[in-house]
């Protein structure tokens, strides 16, 4: 079991608007037709391609 | 009563309603949307028979578009989350064989385009050559205004329908779209038909029409006579002009679709996108009873839908035939 803190160390940025992830709500933030939109680690917009039957998000910069 | 009139006008004549009527039954009362749906139902099974279309469809080239489509995640002209994708051929072959294993007849290839450049036609050409050599599926494709020589190439290639959406009413288009006119979208559905390829023409209920301009939609889709009509209902996305508007109601979205299948007997009226927002497990059930006869499986361009088995299992679970590849050449 991770901590929060341990958390937002890994993730410090939501992948459904691209904002930190700490500070601030994040409630609204993609839905259930979504599919992460930003980096969690970086914050850069994803490479997304929605397949038929699945999906790839990938960040240009980070592993 | 309008349900009466047209019972007697499109269930047994198959005359679809005209403008005026369909208003009428767009404005019926949520008490009278069930015997609307189930009319709708029986004109379905009359003038299209029980088996349903279904398709799969991926985007070859997502965002960076340069037009202004107020619902669109794609435009380059908004701050949405979307990057600027291209799909290279081994995933779209990919893609259509899931598609075919789904039991899908139909696999449309589509562009976040004003229209096709040479380089977009070189992929299309070439991941329409790969997918025909590999996967047992109709092709279609997407890719906005059309040249009369892209046209004909298309057709050359075997696309064997092809997509454009008036989106919404002529009276209502500048609302939604500036950089493009709803003619030179009608001027591409005749290209289309005049070419050969079956002509997919849909639009997107909830970008602000009043009842009366959907209703003018219905009559304008009834004057093109389009093989297919995919309805859509906005699903709303971050960063576009239409961030803001509220989603369709489920009882407006399910009164829309009896008065489509109203004024269109005889079209192949598809589920698209939008549906799992505005209608649900049990909406998606009742629009199949209530005059669809088309669904698109699985994901959409930008958004993820429904798991294809759900759908499957709906269809069975409805006694409604899968269309099969044989019916549809």
């Amino acid at each position: 079991m991770i901590t929060e803190a341990q958390r937002l160390a890994l993730a410090p940025y939501c992948d459904g608007c691209g904002r930190p992830a700490a500070v601030v709500a994040h409630a609204h933030c993609g839905g259930a037709t979504d599919t992460p939109r930003y980096c969690a680690r970086c914050g850069r917009k994803l490479a997304v391609q929605i397949l038929p039957t699945g999906y790839t998000a990938r960040c240009v910069r980070c592993p | 009563m309008i349900l009466d009139i047209a019972r007697e006008q499109v269930l047994e004549r198959g005359v679809g309603l005209d403008e005026a009527q369909t208003l009428e039954v767009l404005r019926l009362g949520d008490d009278h949307v069930d015997a609307a749906l189930e009319l709708a139902h029986e004109v379905r099974m009359r003038w299209c028979g029980p088996e349903v279309e279904v398709e799969g469809i991926v985007s070859i080239k997502t965002g960076g578009c340069p037009e202004d489509c107020h619902f669109c995640s794609q435009s380059g002209r908004f701050e949405t989350p979307v990057r600027a994708v291209r799909l290279d051929i081994p995933s779209l072959v990919e893609a259509a064989r899931q598609t075919a294993a789904t039991g899908a007849t139909e696999f449309c290839i589509v562009a976040a385009v004003r229209g096709p450049d040479e380089r977009l036609m070189a992929q299309v050409r070439e991941g329409v050559a790969a997918i025909t050599a590999a996967v047992e599926i109709n092709v279609a494709c997407s890719l906005g205004i059309l040249t009369r020589e892209q046209g004909v190439e298309l057709a050359e290639l075997g696309v064997h329908r092809y997509n454009h959406n008036l989106e919404t009413a002529r009276s209502h288009f500048g609302h939604v779209v500036t950089t493009h006119t709803w003619e030179e979208r009608w001027e591409t559905l005749q290209l289309v038909r005049e070419l050969g390829m079956e002509v997919c023409c849909g639009g997107i209920i909830g970008m602000g029409e009043t009842l009366a301009q959907r209703a003018e939609l219905a009559a304008q889709f009834a004057a093109l006579d389009p093989d297919e009509v995919p309805l859509n209902f906005l699903d709303p996305r971050p960063g576009t002009p239409f961030a803001d508007l509220e989603p369709v109601p489920a009882q407006d979205a399910l009164r829309t679709i009896a008065a489509f299948r109203l004024a269109l007997p005889r079209t192949i009226l598809r589920f698209a996108g939008g549906r799992e927002l505005t209608l649900g497990d049990l909406g998606a059930r009742q629009g199949m009873v209530g005059g669809i006869n088309a669904v698109i499986v699985g994901n959409y361009l930008t958004t993820l839908g429904r798991d294809p088995q759900e759908d499957l299992d709906l269809l069975a679970s409805l006694s409604m035939p899968v269309k099969e590849l044989s019916k549809t050449l």
